[in-house]
C-alpha cells in the first residue's frame, strides 16, 4: 500500500533520521532518556491485513502524544505491541530504554496500561483492585497502604475506596483504572481511548486528573484516540494513523495551521484520513469496543 | 542498554524483592482476590452443590438396589461417592476457562499481562484459587454419603487426605480448562468444547464402574485419564475396606505431574489472550 502523499515530514521526525539514531545506540548516551518510545520499522500482521505498516514515531519524556486515526488505522495494535502485549511483526521499538522483544519484562516494569476496554474488576473494591496491583508490581509492603491511599485520593476516589467497583459510574471507573496503572510511578502511560464512552462532565474530569498527573509526576503519555476534542486538551504532539501508517505528525496547532486559516483538528483528521476506512477494524475489535462503551456508561 | 529511567525513580521497585519472594507473593496476590469475589458470590458455590446431590441420591440409590456392577465387599452407593465428588470436581472445573475468557474480553487479562508478573505466577494463583471453589463440593459429598449411609472414613488424616486431593483435582482441570480457554479464545467455541470434553472424559474413568469392566481399549484410555486418579485416590481415601486400585502415593504423584504439565502449558499459552 502507498503511504498517501499529504504526509508532513516537517511537522514530525524524518524517518531518516530516525534509523541513523536506531542504527547507532550506543552513542546516544544521554539524549536517548529524551525519547521514553522510540519505534523504527514497527510492523503488524495479521494475516494478510497490514495493522501497522513501518511505523516510526518518537515520544518526548514528559509529553503527553496522542495517536489519531479512524477505526481500524493500527491505534491500539501499535499500543499493545509497545505494551508487550504481543511481539511485532517487523521492526523494533524501545520503551523507557529496552527493547520490547528483547527485554518486554523491563518494559513491564515501568510502563502503565489502561485497556480501551474495562480493567477494574467489578466485583472487587476500589482498594482491592489496587492492592492486587501493588502486590503485582512489587511495591514494599510497608508502601503499599500508603500509595494505594495517594492514588484514591489523586483520582478523587477516596470516599470509595470500599465499594464495589460494580456500584461505580463509568467515569469513577476509568479514574480507577488510571490510579492502577500510576500506582507503581510508571515512566509512561498508555491509555487506549481513555474517555471512550464518557459524558462530557466524567471525560473533562479524567482530562484534568490526566494532565496533572504529567505535571505532577513527570509522567509521558501515549494514548489513543479518535475525539479530536481530546487531542486538543491532552496532547502536545499528535500522529494521524492511516492504513497503519503515520499520515501527518506535529503539534495540534501546527497540524491545524497546515491544513488552513481556521481548520480544527477535525478538519485535520478528515483531511489525512480520507474520512475512515473501509478494512481494517476487525470484528474482534468492534465487539471489544462496544463492550467497553456498554460497561463504562 | 540505554538508560532506562531518571535516577531515584521508584518505578523499579520489582528489584528489591527475591525471585522467590516475588513468585510467592504473586501467587497470593491472584488467588486473594479470586477467593474475595467467591466468598463475595458464594451463588456459584451454591449450585455447584446441586449436581452431586442429584447423582447421589437419584442415581445412586436406584443403582444401589439394581445394578450388578463388580465393586468387591464395598456396596455401590459407598463406590460411587468417590466417584461422584470427582466428577463434580471436573465438571464444575471444566468451565473455569469461561471466567477467564470473560475477563479477556473485558481486559483484565491485559492489565494482568502488562505488569511484570511472572506468566507462571499468574497461573498459579489462578489454578490454586480455583483448587478452593472444590472445597465446597467434598463438603457437600462427604456429609450427604455420610447421610445416606455409606462408609465413609472420618479419621482426619484420611479426611485431611481426601481434601488435598479434591484441591489437586480441581486445580488440575481448572488448568486444563484455562489451556482451552486460551486456545479458543471465544465463549461460543468454549462451550462447545467443554461440553465434548466432560462426558468422554467422566466415562472414560472409574467414576460410576470399576475400570475392570471396561473393554481394553477403553481400560487405556481411563489409564491416562487423570480423572481415573482422582477417583482412584479418593476411594481409597474416603471409603473403609482399601477400595481403590493404585496406592494414594501414585495417585497423587499422576495428579501432580498432569498439574505441573498443564501448568507449564498454560504458562505458555496464557499470554496469547494478551492479543
Amino acid at each position: 500500500m502507498k503511504q498517501p502523499d499529504v504526509v508532513k515530514p516537517e511537522f514530525g521526525i524524518p524517518a531518516s533520521d530516525l534509523r541513523a539514531h536506531a542504527a547507532a545506540p550506543a552513542e546516544q548516551g544521554a539524549t536517548s532518556t529524551d525519547w521514553v518510545v522510540e519505534t523504527d520499522g514497527l510492523t503488524c500482521r495479521f494475516g494478510d491485513l497490514v495493522a501497522v505498516d513501518h511505523l516510526t514515531i518518537r515520544v518526548r519524556r514528559g509529553t503527553s502524544f496522542g495517536l489519531l486515526g479512524p477505526n481500524g488505522a493500527g491505534k491500539s495494535t501499535t499500543m499493545k505491541m509497545l505494551a508487550t502485549l504481543f511481539p511485532p511483526t517487523e521492526g523494533s521499538a524501545h520503551v523507557a530504554g529496552f527493547d520490547i522483544t528483547t527485554h518486554a519484562q523491563r518494559v513491564r516494569e515501568h510502563i502503565g496500561y489502561v485497556p480501551q476496554t474495562l480493567s477494574a474488576d467489578g466485583n472487587l473494591t476500589g482498594a482491592e483492585n489496587l492492592l492486587l496491583s501493588a502486590r503485582l508490581y512489587g511495591i514494599p509492603r510497608a508502601e503499599r497502604g500508603s500509595r494505594v491511599r495517594e492514588a484514591l485520593e489523586f483520582m478523587g476516589l477516596a470516599d470509595f475506596a470500599n465499594g464495589l467497583v460494580r456500584s461505580y459510574s463509568g467515569g469513577m471507573i476509568r479514574r480507577l483504572e488510571l490510579a492502577q496503572a500510576m500506582l507503581h510511578r510508571p515512566v509512561l502511560l498508555f491509555l487506549d481511548e481513555p474517555t471512550i464512552g464518557l459524558d462530557p462532565v466524567a471525560r473533562r474530569v479524567v482530562w484534568d486528573r490526566l494532565n496533572q498527573l504529567r505535571d505532577s509526576y513527570g509522567t509521558t503519555v501515549l494514548l489513543t484516540t479518535h475525539d479530536m476534542d481530546e487531542a486538543d486538551h491532552l496532547c502536545q504532539e499528535v500522529a494521524i494513523m492511516h492504513l497503519g501508517r503515520i499520515a501527518a505528525q506535529g503539534t495540534p496547532t501546527a497540524l491545524k495551521d497546515s491544513v488552513g486559516p481556521g481548520a480544527t483538528l477535525d478538519d485535520v483528521f478528515s483531511h489525512f484520513s480520507g474520512g475512515g476506512v473501509l478494512r481494517g477494524e476487525r470484528y474482534e475489535d468492534t465487539r471489544q469496543t462496544r463492550i467497553a462503551v456498554s460497561r463504562h456508561r | 542498554m540505554r538508560i532506562p529511567a531518571k535516577p531515584g525513580s521508584p518505578s523499579a521497585v520489582t528489584v528489591s524483592l527475591t525471585r522467590s519472594g516475588a513468585w510467592g507473593q504473586q501467587i497470593y496476590a491472584i488467588a486473594d482476590v479470586e477467593i474475595r469475589k467467591l466468598l463475595r458470590d458464594p451463588t456459584e458455590l451454591a449450585t455447584r452443590s446441586l449436581q452431586p446431590v442429584l447423582w447421589l441420591v437419584i442415581f445412586g440409590e436406584v443403582f444401589n438396589r439394581v445394578a450388578n456392577v463388580p465393586t468387591g465387599t464395598t456396596d455401590y452407593l459407598s463406590f460411587l461417592a468417590p466417584g461422584v465428588l470427582a466428577q463434580s470436581v471436573l465438571f464444575a472445573s471444566i468451565f473455569f476457562g469461561i471466567a477467564v475468557i470473560w475477563e479477556k474480553d473485558l481486559g483484565i487479562v491485559q492489565k494482568l499481562l502488562v505488569s511484570p508478573a511472572y506468566r507462571g505466577a499468574l497461573v498459579l494463583g489462578k489454578a490454586i484459587s480455583a483448587g478452593f471453589r472444590g472445597i465446597v463440593q467434598a463438603v457437600i459429598v462427604y456429609l450427604l454419603a455420610l447421610l445416606l449411609g455409606a462408609d465413609i472414613v472420618t479419621a482426619p488424616g484420611s479426611l485431611l487426605g481426601g481434601l488435598g486431593l479434591v484441591i489437586l483435582g480441581s486445580a488440575t482441570f481448572s488448568t486444563f480448562s484455562l489451556i482451552i480457554a486460551c486456545w479458543v479464545r471465544t465463549r461460543e467455541r468454549f462451550m462447545g468444547i467443554g461440553q465434548v470434553l466432560t462426558m468422554p472424559m467422566f466415562f472414560a474413568s472409574n467414576a460410576i464402574y470399576p475400570v475392570s469392566i471396561m473393554p481394553g481399549w477403553l481400560r487405556w484410555i481411563a489409564t491416562f485419564n487423570p480423572l481415573t486418579y482422582l477417583v482412584d485416590g479418593l476411594r481409597s481415601l474416603m471409603i473403609h475396606g482399601n477400595a481403590g486400585h493404585y496406592p494414594v502415593g501414585w495417585d497423587f504423584l499422576v495428579l501432580c505431574f498432569a498439574f505441573g504439565l498443564l501448568v507449564a502449558l498454560a504458562t505458555y499459552l496464557y499470554p496469547r489472550l494478551g492479543r
